[in-house]
């Protein structure tokens, strides 16, 4: 599938004709195996996410006495502490486990408020056009100038961070590329026949949008919902490695990679446990979304 | 292509308006006191609200603004509160170091994904373009923050090759550009393999192969030349952004750019650094947006806008 040009809108499935083959999206999906992976390394995540406290050894917030060297270093990994320790002599695994939730939770309201945001702008500024449609449009141009980690740095310490509040702000800040691409598909929908008949047989607005628009856009909300993720995901962690995300005690990867800094030479598995765990996340909706557009989208070719 | 040339650029300054109402929101929405910080810890009330006057703090908001908008034309982006200068002089202190990481970053970028995007290309299909195309996934799913301690770690500790962070020395940019170019390789790689499928697809393609040419003739002398708009016009928008400090691999490595004055503005609260920070960077995104969508009908002169 060729990327389209640059600087435009992106248009994540092109105007489809469904009715031959909208049935075999499906297959098409199983038959990609990386989406087969992606799909796999999502349901770890939730599971260790959901299951944390059933899953975990020991107690996240404990900090052991013999969790430490004499010296008052991170244990490496052993058979008590399958991932080692912490500054704090925490065990890493149940942290980690524990992060699961906060990261993922994090990653999924805030995609979630993303994706409401970016339809609201996209469907209002593509359906109802006029001033709407410029001062809407201008305004995700604007905000597309502003580097998303930099606007979310400076939003979360206005807003004092907290679970919610990262989440807010990392919806503010991802929320521009949903709504251009929902602007571009509804553009083409709105104008097409179909919709026009439904306007010229009485059709008020509201069941326009209901019946003929937003049902056209359900796959593209399918793949930004899980593509979207990915990307929060990582904000997050950022986020919370510069200490404005996720505060301590809560674990959050990102969080325990930050609190573990200046022990990080000794100690790498701080570094490298948390890490492949959000690796492991972000790459699986990665994986599943882009599988999902690839399956949805009717228009490619390969 | 004038038409163009000039709607984008009122567009443009469309923009930077649009940001810098933004910005002065934000400013005025942090919560911190100017006049208080600049008095100082142990200032009567009455300092305060004399500097507090002074500053003009104390007029409507839309009044602030536009005397903000003012000075903005004249190239005054105030005077930090943390340090005892212009916000100029700390950024442009800032300018070599972000550029030379910017610069560096996009040559390790260009250097991993390209030829992993070729390589994609040209065996599509196969186990080689799947495995590719995996590391490409995984390059631009991984923190960068994480990739860039662990280099550090194996490259600047466990064997000492590369000094642990800072600024001065060639080899200083070598780890932060290599963790920038890990992550944003996999763009380059993406977008050169579908710019590159795209062209091998085409007609002009199988004549060369078909007159007899050797294949990689072929590559390198039809299909790279065509493929590499997308790849240039990824490199504007880079540019742009990447001028813009990349906050994490800075604060990682210590290195001096703009990202991380922003990000050490941000903590002191120093309004005025923040401001002509955010500012500096979405001009060079915006900057670096126009310069690529205008590079378009230049490399390619069938595009022609109306």
């Amino acid at each position: 599938m060729s990327e389209p040009a640059l600087g435009q809108p992106v248009a994540a499935a092109a105007v489809v004709d469904r009715a031959p083959r909208r049935k075999s999206w499906l297959r098409r999906f199983v038959e990609h195996r990386s989406g087969l992976v992606g799909l796999v390394g999502v349901v770890i995540v939730l599971v260790a996410a959901l299951f944390a406290p059933l899953l975990a050894p020991h107690d996240p917030a404990h900090q052991y006495f013999d969790g430490l060297t004499i010296e008052g270093d991170p244990l490496p990994p052993s058979s008590t502490y399958l991932f080692g320790t912490d500054t704090l002599g925490r065990d890493l695994l149940s942290r980690v486990l524990f992060g699961a939730r906060v990261s993922l939770l994090v990653g999924v309201l805030a995609n979630g408020a993303a994706v409401l945001i970016g339809l609201i702008v996209g469907v209002s500024a593509g359906y109802f056009r006029g001033w709407v449609e410029v001062v809407l449009m201008r305004l995700t141009d604007v905000m597309t100038a502003f580097p998303a980690l930099i606007l979310a740095i400076a939003l979360a310490a206005i807003l004092r961070p907290s679970l919610w509040i990262v989440a807010l702000v990392i919806a503010l800040v991802n929320w521009v590329w949903i709504a251009r691409a929902v602007y571009a598909q509804v553009l083409s929908t709105a104008r097409r026949e179909f919709v026009e008949a439904a306007g010229a047989l009485g059709a008020r607005t509201p069941r326009i949008l209901g019946r003929y628009i937003l049902p056209q856009l359900v796959s593209t909300l399918m793949v930004f919902g899980t593509l979207g993720i990915s990307s929060t995901v990582l904000l997050e962690a950022s986020l919370s490695f510069l200490g404005v995300g996720v505060q301590p005690p809560t674990p959050s990867w990102g969080g325990i990679i930050n609190e573990s800094q200046s022990y990080f030479l000794n100690a790498p598995w701080l570094v490298i446990f948390p890490g492949a765990a959000i690796l492991i996340a972000s790459l699986s909706f990665n994986l599943l979304g882009e599988a999902l557009r690839d399956s949805l989208d009717l228009a490619e070719r390969r | 292509m004038i038409p163009y040339l000039a709607r984008r650029a009122v567009q443009a300054v469309g923009v930077l308006f649009g940001v810098s109402v933004i910005t002065f929101l934000l400013a005025f929405l942090l919560p911190a006191d100017p006049a208080r910080m600049i008095a100082g810890r142990s200032a009567t009330v009455a300092t305060v609200e004399n500097i507090r006057t002074q500053l003009g703090l104390d007029r409507p908001i839309h009044q602030q603004y536009v005397s903000y908008l003012g000075r903005l034309f004249q190239g005054d982006l105030g005077r930090s509160y943390a340090q005892r200068t212009d916000v100029n002089r700390i950024v442009k202190s800032r300018l070599a170091p972000t550029l030379q990481l910017a610069l560096a970053g996009i040559f390790f970028e260009l250097l991993i994904g390209v030829p992993a995007g070729i390589i994609a290309a040209i065996r599509r299909g196969t186990a080689v373009d799947q495995t590719v195309m995996t590391l490409a996934f995984v390059g631009v799913s991984a923190p960068q923050f994480v990739v860039g301690l662990l280099l550090i770690y194996f490259l600047a500790y466990l064997v000492p090759i590369f000094p642990l962070g800072g600024y001065g020395t060639w080899k200083h940019l070598v780890l932060p550009a290599i963790a920038v170019g890990l992550a944003g390789g996999g763009w380059y790689a993406r977008v050169t393999r579908s710019a590159m499928v795209e062209v091998l697809r085409q007609d002009y393609v199988r004549t060369a192969r078909a007159k007899g040419l050797l294949p990689n003739r072929v590559v390198f002398k039809h299909v790279l030349k065509n493929a590499v708009l997308p790849v240039v016009a990824l490199i504007g928008l880079d540019i742009g952004v990447f001028m813009g400090g990349i906050v994490v691999v800075e604060t990682v490595f210590g290195w001096p750019g703009i990202g991380q004055m922003i990000w050490q503005a941000i903590r002191l609260v120093d309004i005025p650094v923040i401001m002509g920070g955010v500012l500096v960077t979405a001009l060079f995104v915006v900057v670096g947006n126009l310069v690529a969508d205008l590079i378009y009908p230049v490399l390619d002169p069938r595009i022609r806008y109306t």
